[in-house]
């Protein structure tokens, strides 16, 4: 069988769109995930859209701003809120001035109210223009938690729906084409290997392949517990055959500590395979790491993307379509 | 008695706080269990709780509408204080925006105006911030109408878990904003009303999102007419309700670093506006096998053994590979237990929260009323901190 190369994922479609349910770890996947692809060569954007500092402290780089700042060889990222894209859209326009008295009379909100998706539309509008621009090999998205990520790719349908005319509706139609392309854009949900988390990521699937009609990418199962490979051996022969001399405590401890290791990694496992089950995508399963995310963790998260995308099937980047 | 228990038997509202994934909706249902339990009469609102909770709250088809829970669900083996009495209700946003619309309009006509309208559909619909203003705004009904001893109230797990206090706030905002009392201003000839400069900025802001956008806003604030003095007054009992000494805030956080901090900031900004944390809830705490031993005396033993191995013959090989294994497992989980405690003590005394209530790391989701009653037991035991306050 062939295998699937990590450059050969990332140039499936230049914009990736990580998104998950709230504590999944969507900010570490999309830091190793930039990283793998860095490491082929690919350059790479990230585009944070919620101004959470947790990438920034993934690759031990000080706070992203609006302007573009390489955070590792390869990988440069940047914010891109609501504000600053609505700022950007209006002058890019001629209304630089309209602009600021939006802001200043806190009519912006108001129209952000009146525009359902407005805010995430002028988001995605602008990442379709650094899409089209051209200005990285790939594009990662680190999306907004879980059920707020359905409404900010809904947006663009909604938006259609509610605006008959004028550029906000352009702009609408530019994000729905780009998100309903898998030649140009894919969603890779994240989730945890525990049971709640896996249900929300099954239901929010199929409402993105329905409601927006996106292409999802293979699935990452984040923080899956390491086996121990030591369940099937006794501690207490472990013990003689290796002559030596423990406390009863501490043996009490080392079988606890193995014992809920091993549950973990049974329970996961089971909620991973409960996952291929029920939802026939590709899985990249990353490995459970002690210590707290930062740029070793990261590398060797990379490592693991790296290893499992080669064991995916090669039918992973089949466009859906065809 | 705990200090959390306490809690329970004289608070009227706890609002559960915390950023996305820390178990707020778990927390809020164990803290109306609880206090169900001490024979109070209590209900959890929810906003937006996984299927197998609903399932077991019995809110799979009810939305909007607090039912109570049969006591032999919630209390199998009969131990719980006579008088308690567990209710649920599950949040829906557009609902409840409905009927608070119905409450304020004056006649049928202008009620059906406001719902009909595009402006409101997408309001009560999709607007970030309905739901924590709705969420105030039922808690508010249940205070005023409902006759419950205690509310547990669970938030929207938004960006920073901050939108819930500033909702009733932003809704009067909206409603002072210079541009919108132009637009109510009681004539038939509209905008032209309306100074010259307002009216290019309109034209110009219709030439971005559309004349027919700028339509319904008119439209809607006309039909709203005469309603916002009720909501201007209502948003303020509610900030008044959220001040009152009879209720409490419930930071929930997992001990992973970037909750923590979620957890912290939203102290902070609860301070700022007099608002009481009652208590610190941490979820999903790992146990602590190490007992005390050094992680590093631990990590160390690994290598020693894993060095040994190396050079061991075959016959004891895998098995000192296993044992070097095994401290090494030992040696993380000694680590991160130590760094959890360390990083929780510190936001405990940071957040000056009287209570802090840890709370395991359970094999399986939190779905039914034993494990439930298994998360309670840990919160409820929580010891005072007054070295941390």
């Amino acid at each position: 069988m062939r295998h699937v190369r990590v450059e050969e994922l990332c140039a499936a479609s230049r914009v990736l769109i990580v998104a998950g349910k709230g504590g999944v770890g969507k900010t570490t996947v999309t830091a190793a995930l930039a990283t793998a692809a860095a490491r082929t060569g690919t350059s790479v954007l990230i585009v944070e859209v919620e101004g959470k500092s947790g990438l920034a402290t993934s690759f031990g780089v000080p706070a992203l701003e609006y302007e573009e700042a390489e955070v590792r060889r390869g990988v440069r990222a940047r914010t891109l809120t609501p504000d600053h894209a609505l700022l950007e859209y209006l002058e890019d326009r001629g209304l630089r001035r309209i602009s600021k008295r939006l802001v200043r009379s806190g009519a912006l909100d108001v129209i952000a109210t009146a525009v359902p998706g407005m805010k995430d539309i002028l988001v995605l509008g602008k990442v379709k223009q650094l899409e089209r621009a051209g200005v990285a090999d790939l594009i990662i998205i680190d999306a907004p938690a879980a059920g707020h990520a359905i409404t900010f790719l809904t947006s663009a349908r909604g938006m259609l729906d509610s605006v008959r005319v004028g550029p906000v509706r352009t702009q609408a139609q530019d994000v729905l084409d780009l998100l309903s392309d898998p030649t140009r854009c894919r969603v890779m949900l994240v989730t945890l290997p525990e049971e709640t988390p896996v249900n929300e990521l099954v239901e929010t699937a199929f409402a993105l392949e329905e409601r927006v009609g996106v292409s999802l990418a293979p699935v990452v199962v984040n923080a899956m517990p390491g086996d121990l490979a030591v369940a099937a051996h006794h501690l207490s022969s472990d013990v003689a055959t290796a002559g030596l001399d423990i406390p009863s405590a501490e043996l009490r401890a080392l079988t606890a500590a193995a014992a809920f290791r091993h549950e973990r990694h049974g329970l996961a496992r089971e909620q991973a395979d409960r996952l291929a089950a029920r939802l026939p995508l590709p899985q990249i399963r990353l490995p459970y790491l002690f210590s707290e995310i930062g740029p070793t963790e990261v590398d060797a998260l990379a490592d693991a993307f790296t290893a499992e995308v080669r064991a995916l099937p090669d039918t992973t980047l089949r466009d859906p379509a065809s | 008695m705990s200090r959390l228990a306490t809690d329970l038997e004289t608070r009227h509202v706890l609002v559960c706080c915390g950023t996305g994934g820390v178990g707020k909706t778990t927390t809020s249902a164990v803290l109306a269990l609880s206090a169900a339990r001490l024979g109070r009469r209590a209900i959890v609102v929810t906003i937006d709780p996984a299927k197998r909770l609903a399932d077991t709250l019995g809110l799979e088809a009810l939305g909007n509408v607090a039912h109570e829970i049969p006591r032999e669900r919630w209390d199998a083996d009969g131990t719980a204080a006579a008088g308690g009495q567990m209710f649920a209700l599950m949040l829906d946003t557009p609902a409840t925006f409905e009927e608070l619309v119905r409450r304020y309009s004056s006649n049928d006509e202008q009620t059906e105006r406001i719902l009909d309208n595009r402006f409101y559909r997408n309001i009560a619909g999709a607007l970030s911030g309905t739901q924590e203003y709705m969420a105030m705004e039922k808690l508010h009904e249940l205070h005023e109408e409902g006759g419950y001893d205690l509310i547990v109230v669970d938030t929207p797990p938004t960006r920073h878990a901050l939108d819930f206090l500033d909702a009733p706030a932003r809704l009067t905002r909206l409603l002072d904003n210079r541009i919108f009392r132009v637009l109510m201003a009681p004539t038939r000839t509209g905008l032209r009303i309306a100074g010259a400069a307002l009216q290019a900025f309109f034209r110009t802001v219709a030439k971005v999102v559309g004349a027919e956008v700028i339509d319904d806003v008119v439209a809607f604030f006309r039909a709203f007419e005469g309603m916002e003095q009720g909501f201007r007054e209502r948003a303020a009992t509610m900030t008044e309700l959220l001040a009152a000494p009879t209720t409490g805030f419930v930071l929930v956080t997992s001990p992973r670093s970037d909750a923590v901090r979620e957890a912290e900031y939203f102290a902070e900004r609860l301070a700022e506006s007099d608002l009481e944390v009652a208590a610190l809830v941490v979820n999903r705490v790992h146990p602590d096998f190490s007992e005390g031993r050094d992680a590093g005396a631990l990590a160390a033993r690994a290598a020693e053994l894993a060095s040994r191995a190396a050079t061991a013959p075959p016959a004891t090989h895998d098995a000192i590979a296993r044992m070097a294994a095994r401290y090494a497992n030992l040696a993380e989980y000694a680590a991160l237990t130590r760094r959890e405690r360390e990083q929780l003590d510190d936001a405990g005394t940071r957040i000056g929260a009287v209570t802090v209530a840890y709370v395991p790391s359970l094999t399986h989701d939190v779905v039914d009323f034993t494990a439930l009653d298994t998360v309670a037991s840990h919160v409820l035991s929580a010891g005072d901190t007054e070295a941390l306050g």
